[in-house]
């Protein structure tokens, strides 16, 4: 084996191992779409009851992502769940979005859900989103379900 | 009774000798390392023999165990209905454990025991003697440059071995069986992170690579000059790796995604 096809062969197992980490990259991590491309801003908000939402979850707006929860923190003030999340500055969105906690199919992950609200001020870095919607807590519901039906009994 | 106590304390005695040997020799070969990457070249031949010969088994391997996760990932998923979740599935088991660790083994067994092999054999023929009779430092010349061949194409190997099964279990999952092509590729993107996956495996890899090379070397410099010390060098190499590999893995995935 000479050294100029031993240097070849190198070079494309080399270049064959840098591809297989680009394609690791790109297709199965999918770096470019981590969050969203170019400019982000930070919005807050405060859920009394965040269920199974986790950092990195996606924001969706009408079933497209828009953005990605960065943080969860709990709130000892008041007692609530504060989250961080970032949304792509091209798309703003009024002062009276509403963020909720939805869930994709029956056990499926739980995103952010904004439904833009019709304020002529939009949200900018740094704001809170006033209105919120808790996760549903499929517990609570059982719980509230069988009282209304306990209820509903008595009454009879 | 007195006997078997005596051979407990030579057993440890060794072990612990053995042990203090390998650093020693680590340290050795690092202070050694100049000429392999001074002349290149050295290095260069070993990437081809431990890396580019290892390419088809790391690549027919890769190729089946991605497609075995397909059907069995597939298999499970679907009596809970999440048929969607096997690029998930597929993907992380591969990037996390079985990319690094398999790709590791096969290395250990295909590359790490023909280097024990060569530079056992060039003992037992005295050839590094006659090196070191020619003022060539043999742990310059021959084994610093295929230890490092090994680190280096390591991480390669499992990278690729990683990619081929992610498209083994693709072919088997969406080609075969008729998961949706766009939720197998968008439900693994969003599990998947960069650095907490990609990243580790990556770590992972290269700290089985120092591990498995570090030990081919060592048990070829260290054999008994005998065509049996040979033999039986190679034996260790394989065993001490894979069960090396298999401990390192414990404990970089306890600090990896367990710890925190």
């Amino acid at each position: 084996m000479n050294r100029a096809m031993l240097d070849l062969w190198v070079g494309a197992f080399v270049a064959l191992g840098f591809a297989a980490l680009m394609f690791l990259a790109m297709q199965v991590a999918d770096v470019s779409s981590e969050g969203t491309r170019g400019a982000t801003i930070t919005l807050y908000a405060r859920f009394d009851d965040i269920g199974g939402l986790k950092v990195k979850a996606p924001v969706k707006s009408a079933g497209v992502v828009v953005g990605r929860v960065t943080a969860i923190r709990f709130d000892p003030n008041v007692y609530q769940a504060e989250v961080e999340m970032r949304v792509s500055a091209a798309y703003p969105f009024p002062k009276d979005t509403i963020a909720a906690i939805l869930t994709s199919g029956l056990l499926g992950e739980q995103y952010i859900g904004l439904a833009a609200g019709a304020d002529v001020e939009m949200l900018e870095d740094g704001d809170r989103i006033q209105m919120t919607q808790s996760a549903l807590v499929l517990e609570k519901l059982i719980g509230q379900f069988l009282f209304n039906q306990a209820a509903d009994g008595g009454g009879k | 009774m007195i006997r078997l106590l005596r051979a407990l304390g030579r057993l440890t005695v060794d072990g612990v000798w053995q042990v203090g040997f390998a650093t020693r020799f680590l340290f050795v070969m690092l202070r050694h390392s100049g000429p392999s990457f001074a002349r290149f070249s050295l290095t260069i031949r070993e990437l081809y023999f431990s890396g580019v010969l290892s390419l088809v088994i790391i690549v027919v391997s890769g190729a089946f165990v991605g497609m075995v996760l397909g059907l069995q990932g597939y298999d499970t998923l679907q009596r809970f209905g999440s048929e969607s979740a096997l690029g998930s599935i597929v993907a992380l088991s591969l990037l996390r454990e079985l990319g690094p660790v398999v790709a590791a083994l096969l290395f250990a067994s295909r590359a790490g025991s023909a280097v024990t092999a060569e530079i056992g054999l060039m003992k037992a023929t005295e050839q590094l003697t006659a090196m070191d009779m020619m003022a060539v430092n043999p742990i310059a010349r021959v084994v610093a440059p295929r230890f490092w061949g090994g680190v280096l194409s390591m991480p390669l190997l499992a990278a690729i071995f990683s990619t081929v099964g992610v498209i083994g279990g693709w072919f088997i999952g969406v080609v075969v069986i008729g998961v949706d092509n766009g939720t197998f590729w968008s439900q693994m993107a969003n599990s998947v992170d960069f650095r907490e996956d990609v990243m580790n495996g990556v770590v992972k890899s290269f700290v089985f690579g120092w591990a498995v090379s570090l030990i081919a070397v060592f048990q070829g410099y260290d054999c008994t000059p005998t065509a049996e010390g040979v033999s039986r060098a190679i034996t260790k190499t394989v065993v001490y790796s894979s069960l090396t590999v298999l401990a390192l893995d414990f404990i970089l995935t306890s600090f990896m995604y367990i710890g925190k």
